[in-house]
C-alpha cells in the first residue's frame, strides 16, 4: 500500500497547473515516433496554443492533437498559456477531417485553463469554433481517445474531448470552469477557490465514480509506460468496431449522461 | 366585416384603452434602458419591445409560443422532466424551487411540437429568466430528445436560445450537455433535418458554444448579446474596455457569424418562409 497522502481537490488544481508537469510535447515525444507537426486553419492563422500532426504509435499512423503549454514565461506567452482561439479549434477540426479521410485514430491531450477570452477570439467566432469541434468529434468514424494531462477547463477542454474514451491522469482536473471563476461567479470571491474545488467535483477519482470518465492513469516515473499501455489496449478494442458502430457507441456514451428525475 | 362587428371591435379597443388608463402603477413596466414606464398591455401589444427606445424585454416561453406558433397548435413534450441534483450541490433544490416559483416553469427550456404558418415543427424555447437560462442535465436532455423527435418525425427544428451558460451547480454534468446536444443536433442535421436557431438576448457560454451556434440558419434578435466569454470576463483578462456594440447581434452579423437579424414582430413570418423554402418544389401551373 502507498503511504502517499491523497491531495485535496485544490492541491490537485495547483498540481495540474504546475509547469513542472510533463506537457503535451513531452508526451508526444515519449509515446510516438515520426511525429510530424502540421500547421494552420487555412482560414486565418496558425494558433500556437494547439499542436497537432501525424505520428506513429507502435507503427500505426495516428493523428495527435493537444493543447500546448510552455515550461517558462517566454514559452507560455508564445503558446498563450494553453488558451485556444477559434483558429486553434479549426486547425484541430482540419486535422481530424484528415484523420477521418485516411482512417487514422485521433488521440487528444487536454491541458488548458479554457478557451481564450479575448476580443479577436470572440470576433472570430469562439462559440462557433468550439461548437463545430464538438459536433465534428461526435461524428468521427475512426477511434478517438482523449487524455486529460493537466487542467481540463470549460468548453475549451471539451472541444477536444468528445472521444470514445476519456482518461485522466491521477492529479489532473476536469471542470466546467476554473475554481476561481466558479467562486467569483457563485460567491463573488475568487479566494474561495479551494472550497469551490471541493464542491465542483473535478478530480479524476470523483469523475470516475460518476461515470464521466473511463479511467485514471498513475503519475510519476511510470506515467509514460501507463499511458502507452492504456493507448494500446484501448486502440486494440476500439479497432474491432466498424465505423458505424464507433459513431453509434460514442453517440450513446454522451446521450446517456442524464441525471434528470421524473422522466416522462 | 359588417358594421356591427366594426363597432364591436371599436368598443372593445376603447374599453381596453380605458382599462389601461384605470390601471394602477404596478400595471406599468419600466424599461431598463430608457426608464420609460410603459403600460403592460401596450408593451404586450408591441411584442414586448419598448415603445420608446426599442429595447427587447425578455419573453416567457408561453408568450414566445403565442407570438411564433399558430394559435392552439403547441403541444408540450417532456414537461415533467426535472433535475436530480447530480452533485448533491448545497441549496441547489431550494434555488430551483425559487426559480420555479418566479417563472412558473419547471426548467430553463420548454419543448414540444407546434405549427408555424401551418408547417409542423419541433420547437424549443429557452427561458432566460429561469436560472439565467443555464444548461444543466434537463436542458441538455430536452434538447437532445427534441432533436431525436424531430429526426424521427421528419420535422424542422426551431430553437429559441437564451442562456447565461452552464448550470454551475451541476458541474461536469452540465459541461457534458454541450457534447450531448452538439452530438444530437449534428446527427439530426446529418440526416437531412433543417435546424433554425434563433439567438435571443443573451446567448452565451456553453449554450452558445454548442447547439445554438450549430443552426443550418442562425437568426438573432436585434442587439442580443451573443458570445462564449462574457464581456466582464474579457475586460478582466485583457484589462481594457470593450468597444461599443461588441458581441451584439449586429457585430456578429458583420463578422459573418449569423445569417440575419430579425425583428421580433417579423420572426413568425420569417421562420414560416424559411421552412416553406425547404419544402419540396411547388407545383406551378404557369410553368408546367
Ligand atoms: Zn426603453
Amino acid at each position: 500500500m502507498s503511504e502517499k497522502r491523497e491531495l485535496t481537490p485544490y492541491e490537485k488544481v495547483l498540481a495540474a497547473r504546475s509547469s513542472e508537469r510533463p506537457n503535451t510535447m513531452e508526451y508526444i515525444e515519449a509515446l510516438f515516433t515520426d511525429f510530424y507537426e502540421l500547421h494552420g486553419d487555412r482560414l486565418f492563422r496558425d494558433d500556437p496554443s494547439i499542436v497537432g500532426g501525424i505520428a506513429r504509435f507502435h507503427g500505426q499512423p495516428v493523428t495527435v492533437i493537444g493543447h500546448r503549454k510552455g515550461r517558462n514565461t517566454e514559452e507560455n506567452i508564445r503558446y498563450n498559456f494553453g488558451m485556444t482561439s477559434p483558429e486553434g479549434y479549426r486547425k484541430a477540426v482540419r486535422l481530424m477531417e484528415q484523420a477521418e479521410k485516411f482512417h487514422r485514430p485521433v488521440i487528444t491531450l487536454i491541458d488548458t485553463p479554457g478557451a481564450y477570452p479575448g476580443i479577436e477570439a470572440e470576433s472570430n467566432g469562439q462559440s462557433n469554433a468550439i461548437a463545430e469541434s464538438i459536433s465534428y468529434m461526435s461524428r468521427l468514424t475512426v477511434p478517438s481517445i482523449a487524455v486529460m494531462i493537466g487542467e481540463g477547463s470549460s468548453g475549451g477542454a471539451l472541444a477536444l474531448a468528445v472521444a470514445d474514451r476519456v482518461w485522466m491522469l491521477e492529479n489532473a482536473v476536469y471542470s466546467i470552469l476554473s475554481p476561481e471563476g466558479f467562486a467569483s461567479i457563485l460567491w463573488k470571491d475568487a479566494k474561495l477557490a479551494p472550497e469551490a474545488s471541493r464542491v465542483m467535483k473535478i478530480t479524476a477519482q470523483e469523475l470516475l465514480e460518476y461515470g464521466l470518465i473511463d479511467g485514471i492513469l498513475p503519475e510519476g516515473r511510470r506515467v509514460y509506460q501507463a499511458m502507452d499501455r492504456m493507448l494500446r489496449t484501448e486502440l486494440a478494442s476500439l479497432g474491432k468496431l466498424g465505423p458505424d458502430a464507433l459513431r453509434e457507441e460514442r453517440y450513446r456514451k454522451y446521450r446517456k449522461i442524464d441525471r434528470t428525475a421524473f422522466s416522462g | 366585416m359588417n358594421i356591427d362587428d366594426i363597432f364591436l371591435q371599436r368598443r372593445k379597443r376603447w374599453n381596453s384603452l380605458l382599462q389601461i388608463r384605470k390601471n394602477p402603477p404596478e400595471e406599468m413596466k419600466e424599461c431598463p434602458v430608457c426608464h420609460k414606464k410603459i403600460e403592460k398591455a401596450l408593451l404586450r401589444g408591441n411584442f414586448g419591445v419598448c415603445t420608446e427606445c426599442g429595447y427587447y424585454f425578455p419573453l416567457s416561453p408561453r408568450r414566445r409560443l403565442e407570438l411564433v406558433c399558430d394559435a392552439g397548435s403547441f403541444k408540450e413534450l417532456d414537461g415533467k422532466l426535472s433535475t436530480g441534483n447530480p452533485l448533491d450541490f448545497p441549496e441547489y433544490e431550494q434555488k430551483l424551487a425559487q426559480n420555479q416559483m418566479k417563472t412558473g416553469q419547471t426548467e430553463a427550456i420548454v419543448t414540444g411540437v407546434g405549427s408555424i404558418q401551418n408547417h409542423r415543427v419541433a420547437i424549443g424555447i429557452m427561458d432566460g429568466r429561469f436560472f439565467m437560462g443555464s444548461m444543466g442535465t434537463v436542458v441538455g436532455e430536452k434538447v437532445a430528445r427534441l432533436c431525436e423527435y424531430a429526426g424521427k418525425k421528419k420535422l424542422p427544428l426551431v430553437l429559441f436560445c437564451a442562456s447565461g451558460g452552464a448550470r454551475m451547480q451541476e458541474g461536469l454534468f452540465s459541461l457534458m450537455q454541450m457534447a450531448k446536444t452538439g452530438a444530437a443536433v449534428e446527427r439530426y442535421r446529418q440526416n437531412g433535418g433543417l435546424f433554425l436557431s434563433v439567438l435571443t438576448n443573451p446567448t452565451t457560454g456553453g449554450v452558445s458554444a454548442s447547439f445554438a451556434n450549430l443552426g443550418d440558419i442562425i437568426l438573432a434578435e436585434p442587439k442580443a448579446l451573443i458570445c462564449f466569454a462574457g464581456p466582464r470576463v474579457i475586460e478582466q483578462t485583457i484589462g481594457q474596455k470593450l468597444p461599443e456594440g461588441f458581441q451584439r447581434a449586429e457585430f456578429l452579423l458583420e463578422h459573418g457569424m449569423i445569417d440575419r437579424i430579425v425583428a421580433r414582430s417579423e420572426l413568425k413570418e420569417t421562420l414560416g418562409t424559411l421552412i416553406a423554402l425547404h419544402q419540396p418544389k411547388k407545383k406551378d401551373k404557369n410553368h408546367e
